[in-house]
């Protein structure tokens, strides 16, 4: 065993490692128990839940597109209530650590799943997916909207005192307004990003290649650009982050850590190689030795930018 | 338990100019497979795709004694997987994970079983085979292509001791026209007090007509769905299918790499099934 500290700290949360299961990519951490000991993991965001069940969309729901995938689930789940009785034990069982992700239509049914999840014994944190492209209401209107993402924050931090942990859309001009917004509201840590907004066509039928024509693009596809984005909130904003977006190895990892983030989700890779995660944390902490650190910490924001704060705008 | 196997191709068998069966040293999940189970499968080489596709297990590879040491893939060539899966010689690897999803149930004397493949849906049937002989249940393959250059592997099932009925569009083998055909006359003929199970395989409308023929005369289906898959092991939601619980119950979309891939022919919402991609 190394002596190298794996912990980080998001607000009240503390993490034992910065690995986490990024919501809709891990179902509800139950399904891979076999694969994987998910109390390894520094924690699990669950797949995004609603009050009320959801049917989701249509398929076909994803596509493979260069170095990454399109989807548009729609949001199929259970609902908070089946959630805490059917799934939630397991995990506890399991010893994970739960991210419930949370999505509502109105302000109003955020800060109810809040109050609802507040009382569910082994709810480590809330995760508000304020930034879901693939349904139509709710979600992301919050996610583009500064004055939504406040209110949601604000009304969500006034019914929990659970750790709260906005999770910001790429699809804007100036993501680090958001990562301020969220501050501002009272969020302890924000994450990033969800998918980007993308559309793939079969040019044979020409024809959409996903029912619901729209879809979020993820993977590495998508990793510089949300690299950039961490480090532009990592400029913004005091509270933690946490990064992802096409996270495959533990370079990627180190990369996100280095840009700005306290933490990594990881998503499309548990698709990919659902054994992944004992090689992220030890790819992790063969990268932390080899660099004389002690500690997961040491690394974060610590990308050295020439004339930082002066970048070139042209 | 699914294992990820960085699996040495031991044999590329091309039976035609679409058509192989990859022959994959993977000893653990050859020993774990049921009949109808599939595994996730990947090259590992940059600029590879991403994602895993979904191929049934075709056979169990077996060494002198018996003793399960891979498994085979019957692949069509329709992609770049399958393309690659085509081209991959002995010596290269794949990545296989495996086994996964819920297998056929395999029927015991005095009930008879019934397999119908269409094309490249042969795949899941010759464990099923292997398995049904193993109980001596009687059983009988349905097989239909376009023509006889889609139909392979027939005198691997009649050596088993499998009674094989053949259909082609073009007339070119077996019967003319579909082999929803013979299989409609047959389940005419057999007497209503014979047990039987009917297991299917093949484009959807293909299934959805043995289902619909075998309700009608009161028999019992498996299917075995291919939707599009995103990970194999429940965790995105992408290879949902509409199944009732009952006949007038709404339709639920579930994940058919758990719940399936092989589901009761009555339970799928055929109306709503969109076809295969
Ligand atoms: C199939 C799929 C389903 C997703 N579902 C959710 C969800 O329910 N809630 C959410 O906040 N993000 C969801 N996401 C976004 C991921 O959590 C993550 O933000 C994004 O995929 C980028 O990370 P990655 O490139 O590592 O996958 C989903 C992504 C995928 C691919």
């Amino acid at each position: 065993m190394s002596s190298i500290n794996l912990t980080v700290n998001l607000g009240q949360l503390q993490l034992k490692n910065p690995l986490v299961a990024a919501s809709g990519c891990f179902g509800y951490g139950t399904e891979y128990s076999d694969v994987v000991d998910l109390s390894t993991l520094g924690a699990i965001a669950v797949k995004g839940l609603f009050l009320q069940e959801r049917p989701g969309h249509v398929p076909p729901r994803i596509v493979e597109t260069p170095s990454g995938m399109l989807n548009a689930i729609g949001l199929q789940g259970i609902g908070v209530r089946r959630f805490i009785d059917e799934r939630l034990p397991a995990l506890r069982k399991h010893r994970a650590v739960v991210i419930v992700n949370i999505c509502g239509t109105t302000v109003d049914e955020y800060a109810e799943l809040a109050r609802i999840l507040s009382d569910a014994p082994g709810v480590a944190a809330l995760e508000l997916n304020i930034s879901c492209p693939n349904i139509k209401e709710g979600g992301i209107t919050f996610g583009c909207d500064l004055r939504g993402a406040h209110d949601v924050v604000s009304a969500v931090r006034r019914a929990t005192s659970l750790p709260v942990i906005p999770k910001l859309t790429p699809n804007v001009t100036d993501v680090a307004s958001f990562a301020r917004a969220a501050e501002e509201a009272g969020a302890d840590a924000v994450s990033l990003v969800n998918t980007f907004l993308a559309m793939a066509i079969d040019v044979e039928t020409r024809r959409p290649r996903l029912s619901n024509v729209f879809g979020g693009l993820s993977g590495p596809a998508i990793r510089p650009i949300a690299v950039r984005m961490v480090y532009e909130c990592r400029q913004a904003v005091r509270i933690p982050i946490m990064g992802m977006g096409g996270i495959m190895t533990a370079e990627d990892v180190v990369e996100f850590l280095v840009a700005g983030a306290d933490a990594v989700q990881v998503g499309t890779a548990n698709f990919v190689d659902p054994f992944v995660w004992p090689k992220l944390l030890d790819g992790l902490t063969g990268y932390l030795e080899r660099h004389g650190h002690g500690a997961v910490r040491d690394i974060v924001g610590t990308v050295a930018v020439p004339g930082a704060a002066q970048r070139i705008s042209s | 338990m699914p294992a990820d196997v960085d699996a040495l191709v031991l044999s590329n068998d091309r039976l035609s100019e679409a058509y192989n069966v990859v022959g994959l040293a993977a000893p653990s999940i050859a020993a774990a497979a049921q009949p109808g189970q599939f595994v996730m499968v990947r090259e590992d080489r940059p600029g590879a795709p991403l994602l895993r596709r979904p191929f049934s297990i075709f056979e169990i590879l077996r060494d002198d004694q018996g003793r399960p040491t891979g498994i085979s893939l019957l692949n069509k060539r329709v992609g770049v997987v399958t393309g690659a899966l085509y081209a991959r010689e002995p010596g290269g690897r794949l990545q296989c994970l495996g086994p996964l999803g819920r297998p056929f149930s395999v029927g015991t004397p005095p009930a008879e079983a019934w397999m119908v493949a269409g094309g490249v849906g042969l795949a899941p049937f010759a464990t099923l085979a292997e398995a049904l002989r193993e109980q001596r249940t009687p059983a009988t393959l349905y097989y239909g292509g376009r023509s006889a250059s889609d139909l392979f592997h027939v005198d691997w099932f009649e050596r088993r001791d499998i009674r094989v009925v053949l259909a082609t569009e073009d007339g070119s083998r077996g019967e003319a026209g579909l082999i929803t055909g013979p299989l409609e006359r047959h389940l005419a003929l057999l007497p209503a007090a014979a047990p039987l199970m009917i297991h299917a395989c093949g484009p959807t409308g293909m299934m959805r007509a043995v289902a619909q023929l075998a309700q009608a005369s009161g028999r019992a289906t498996e299917v075995s769905l291919e939707p599009v898959m995103g990970c194999g092991l429940g965790g995105c939601y992408s290879c949902v299918v509409p199944v009732r619980s009952g006949p007038a119950t709404p339709s639920q979309l579930v994940r058919s790499c758990l719940q399936g891939p092989v589901f009761p022919g009555h339970q799928v919402a055929w109306n709503e099934l969109a076809p295969a991609v």
